[in-house]
C-alpha cells in the first residue's frame, strides 16, 4: 500500500467525492480517526476486487443526509444496495457504520442524531441481507467533519454515514 | 466603638471559612453599627441598574500589585461593579489601615474604596488584608485578613473579590471558582481535545488529559473533586468520571450502548445521562454509591442534555419527541414531562438549571442563528443574551448571575469561551490558551 499522492489520482478521487480521500488507504480504516491517508497512485479501476479500496472507490463507502434528517434518500439507498451486495460477496469484513452530523446543531443532540443515521444505515444493510452481527455502529456527532467551511454545500458533506471495513470477522 | 484608625487586627477565627488549611480567614475590625449586611445594589430588580464605581487601590507590599490586578480584572467582568481607572486616583494609599481621604475619592465619583496589604508572615506564609470603605459615610464597611500558602495567592485575590462583591451587592460571590472546559487544537477535521481546568478568570490553567482520546462535555461535581465527561476510546463512547486530584478515572455504569451528556445531581450522589440504543436516546441515572441505574424516559426520540433543579426535585432536558428540539421539565423520578419552550420557529437545546433556581439557560436556534438565553422554569420571561452564527452550551456561575458559553465563528477557526451576565448587560471573552469549548462552571470553593 503506497501513501504517495499524485495530482491526477487526487482529481479522480475528488470527482467521486470530495470527502473520499479520508480513510480510504490509511493504516487505520476508521474514517473518523482523521489520519487521512490518500488513494495513493491507484485509479478507480485499479483497486483489487474485494479490497478496501475497491469498496471505497467502486462501491462508495458513504451516504449523505438532509439537514436534521435520518431518512435515506434514493441516492443513499442506491449506494447501500451496492454496499450490501459487495459486503455479502466479501463476507469476511467486520463493519463499523459511523454516523456524523454537520456543525449546525448542538453537540449532544448531534451525537444522538449521528447514532440515528448510523442505525438507519445499519437497518437498511441488514434488511438487504448483511448479517446484523457483522454491523457495529458508532456516532461521532459533529466531532469529525470531512469538509471545513461555513456554507450549506459543505455542511451537506458532513451529514453522513460511513461504512468502514474493519478486520476480518473470526 | 472601635478606633477605625487602629492598625490592630481582630483575630477572630472564622472557622467556616477554613478551606483545607489553605486559606484561613479572620475579620478585620468592623464597627458593630455597620456590620448589619444591607446591599448597596439591588441587582434582583433586573436590567435597569447603574454599575457601582469602585476604586481598588494598590495593595501595599511586594505582591500587592498582582493581587490588585486580579481583583480589578474580576470586577471589570462583574458588570455590577465598575472599577475606576487607577490613573484617576489622586490619593496614593500608603497605610491601608487608615481611612482614605474621602474628598479625594468623592472627586472621581468613587462610591467605594478598597485598601489592603500583602505581607509575608514569619513562617513564610502570605498574610493578605483588605478593607472596604464607603465613601459617602467615610466608614469601613467590611474587612478581612487571610493567611495562606504563597502558591495560593490567586485564590486569595478571588476570595477578597467575593467578599467585596457580596458586601456591595448582597449576592453570593463567584470569583473563587473554577471552570472545566475542552481545550481544542489542531485542524478541524481531527481536533485534539483535552480536558482542562482553570480559574473562572482564565488563570491557573491545568490540563487533565493528554489529548489521546476525544473528550467532550465535562461537568463538575457540586460536592467533590470529580468531573464527569464523555470520551471516545475502545468500543462505545461512554461517560467517565475523573477525579481531578488523584487522576483516577472510571466508566459510569455498564450500559449497552453509547452514553453521553452527563451531569451530576445537586448532592453529587448521582449522574444523569443519555443512553443511545437503536435510534432512540433516553435518560438514565446512576447512583454512584450503589451503582444502581434507573431509566427515567422511554421514548423513541432523542432525550438529552438533562440538568437537575438545585433542590433535586425536578429535571430539565431537551427532547425532539414533539418533532423538534424543545425543553421539557419533569419530576426527578421521571414521567409527566411538560414542555416549557414555545418560541415561534425556534428550537431549544442544552438547558441547564441555575444553581439559584430562578432561571434555565439554553441554546436557541432560530432563523439560522444560535443564541444563548434564559427563561424561568415555567418557560416565561425568555430573554436572549447573545445571538450569532454559533453560540452553544451555557453554564451558570455558582451564584446564578452569569453564564459562560462557547462561540464558534465557523470555517477553519475554532470556538472561544465567553462570559455574560444573565441580564445581557455585559459580555467578556474568557482567555484560554487555545480554542476552548464546553465550559462547565464549578461550585464556589470557599
Amino acid at each position: 500500500m503506497t501513501f504517495s499522492i499524485n495530482a491526477r489520482s487526487l482529481k479522480i478521487v475528488a470527482a467521486l467525492s470530495a470527502a473520499l480521500a479520508m480513510g480510504a488507504c490509511s493504516k487505520n480504516p476508521n474514517d473518523a480517526d482523521g489520519t487521512g491517508g490518500g488513494i495513493g497512485g491507484m485509479g478507480a479501476g485499479a483497486a483489487t476486487p474485494g479490497s478496501q479500496q475497491d469498496f471505497v472507490v467502486n462501491v462508495g463507502d458513504r451516504v449523505f443526509f438532509e439537514s436534521d434528517s435520518t431518512e435515506l434518500t434514493s441516492t443513499a439507498q442506491g449506494t447501500l444496495d451496492k454496499q450490501a451486495r459487495w459486503l455479502s460477496q466479501y463476507a469476511s469484513y467486520a463493519i463499523t457504520i459511523e454516523g456524523h452530523a454537520d456543525e449546525r446543531g448542538t453537540r449532544e443532540y448531534n451525537f444522538a442524531l449521528g447514532a440515528r443515521r448510523a442505525e438507519a444505515t445499519k437497518s437498511y444493510l441488514a434488511a438487504r441481507g448483511v448479517p446484523a452481527s457483522r454491523l457495529r455502529t458508532i456516532s461521532y456527532g459533529k466531532e469529525r467533519p470531512v469538509a471545513v467551511c461555513n456554507d450549506i454545500s459543505c455542511w451537506s458533506q458532513n451529514r453522513r454515514a460511513v461504512t468502514v471495513l474493519g478486520g476480518p470477522t473470526s | 466603638m472601635t478606633d477605625l484608625k487602629s492598625p490592630a487586627l481582630s483575630r477572630r477565627q472564622a472557622a467556616g471559612l477554613l478551606t483545607g488549611g489553605l486559606v484561613a480567614a479572620s475579620g478585620l475590625l468592623v464597627p458593630a453599627t455597620v456590620r448589619a449586611q444591607s446591599a448597596y445594589l439591588d441587582i434582583r430588580r433586573g436590567t435597569n441598574f447603574q454599575p457601582i464605581p469602585i476604586a481598588v487601590t494598590n495593595f501595599v507590599g511586594e505582591q500587592g500589585q498582582a493581587l490588585t490586578g486580579i481583583i480589578t480584572n474580576n470586577f471589570k467582568r462583574s458588570v455590577f461593579l465598575q472599577p475606576l481607572d487607577p490613573k484617576s486616583f489622586s490619593q496614593q494609599i500608603t497605610n491601608p489601615d487608615q481611612a482614605p481621604q474621602m474628598d479625594a475619592w468623592r472627586m472621581i465619583n468613587a462610591q467605594f474604596v478598597v485598601t489592603g496589604r500583602v505581607a509575608r508572615a514569619p513562617d513564610g506564609r502570605l498574610r493578605t488584608e483588605f478593607r472596604l470603605w464607603d465613601v459617602s459615610t467615610g466608614q469601613q464597611i467590611t474587612g478581612q485578613q487571610y493567611v495562606t500558602d504563597p502558591n495560593n495567592s490567586r485564590r486569595v485575590a478571588h476570595i477578597v473579590s467575593d467578599a467585596i462583591f457580596s458586601r456591595i451587592t448582597g449576592e453570593k460571590g463567584f470569583f473563587d471558582s473554577r471552570v472545566v472546559f475542552v481545550d481544542e487544537s489542531g485542524p478541524k477535521e481531527r481536533r485534539i481535545k483535552r480536558l482542562t481546568i482553570m480559574d473562572q478568570d482564565g488563570g491557573n490553567v491545568r490540563y487533565l488529559s493528554k489529548g489521546d482520546d476525544l473528550v467532550v462535555t465535562p461537568r463538575f461535581s457540586p460536592s467533590s473533586q470529580d468531573v464527569a465527561y464523555m470520551a471516545f476510546g475502545q468500543g462505545d463512547p461512554r461517560v467517565f468520571i475523573l477525579n481531578i486530584e488523584t487522576g483516577q478515572r472510571e466508566v459510569v455504569g455498564n450500559f449497552p450502548g453509547m452514553t453521553f451528556s452527563p451531569r451530576f445531581s445537586p448532592d453529587g450522589q448521582k449522574v444523569i445521562m443519555s443512553l443511545s440504543q437503536g435510534s432512540a436516546s433516553n435518560l438514565f441515572t446512576m447512583d454512584l454509591r450503589s451503582r444502581a441505574t434507573t431509566r427515567l424516559t422511554d421514548t423513541s426520540g432523542i432525550d438529552t442534555s438533562p440538568s437537575f433543579a438545585p433542590d433535586g426535585s425536578q429535571i430539565v432536558f431537551e427532547s425532539d419527541r414533539g418533532g423538534s428540539q424543545q425543553i421539557y421539565v419533569m419530576g426527578a423520578g421521571g414521567g409527566g414531562a411538560k414542555r416549557i419552550s414555545y418560541g415561534e420557529g425556534a428550537r431549544y437545546s442544552t438547558p441547564v438549571w441555575s444553581p439559584k433556581g430562578d432561571y434555565i439557560a439554553f441554546t436557541r436556534q432560530k432563523a439560522g442563528a444560535f443564541g444563548i438565553g434564559v427563561m424561568k422554569p415555567d418557560g416565561s420571561g425568555e430573554r436572549i443574551i447573545t445571538e450569532g452564527y454559533h453560540n452553544e452550551g451555557p453554564t451558570f456561575a455558582p451564584n446564578g448571575l452569569y453564564v459562560m458559553f462557547f462561540r464558534d465563528p465557523g470555517g477553519a477557526a475554532g470556538p472561544r469561551i465567553f462570559m455574560a451576565d444573565v441580564f445581557g448587560r455585559g459580555e467578556f471573552p474568557v482567555a484560554t490558551p487555545g480554542f476552548g469549548s464546553d465550559p462547565a462552571w464549578g461550585p464556589l470553593l470557599s
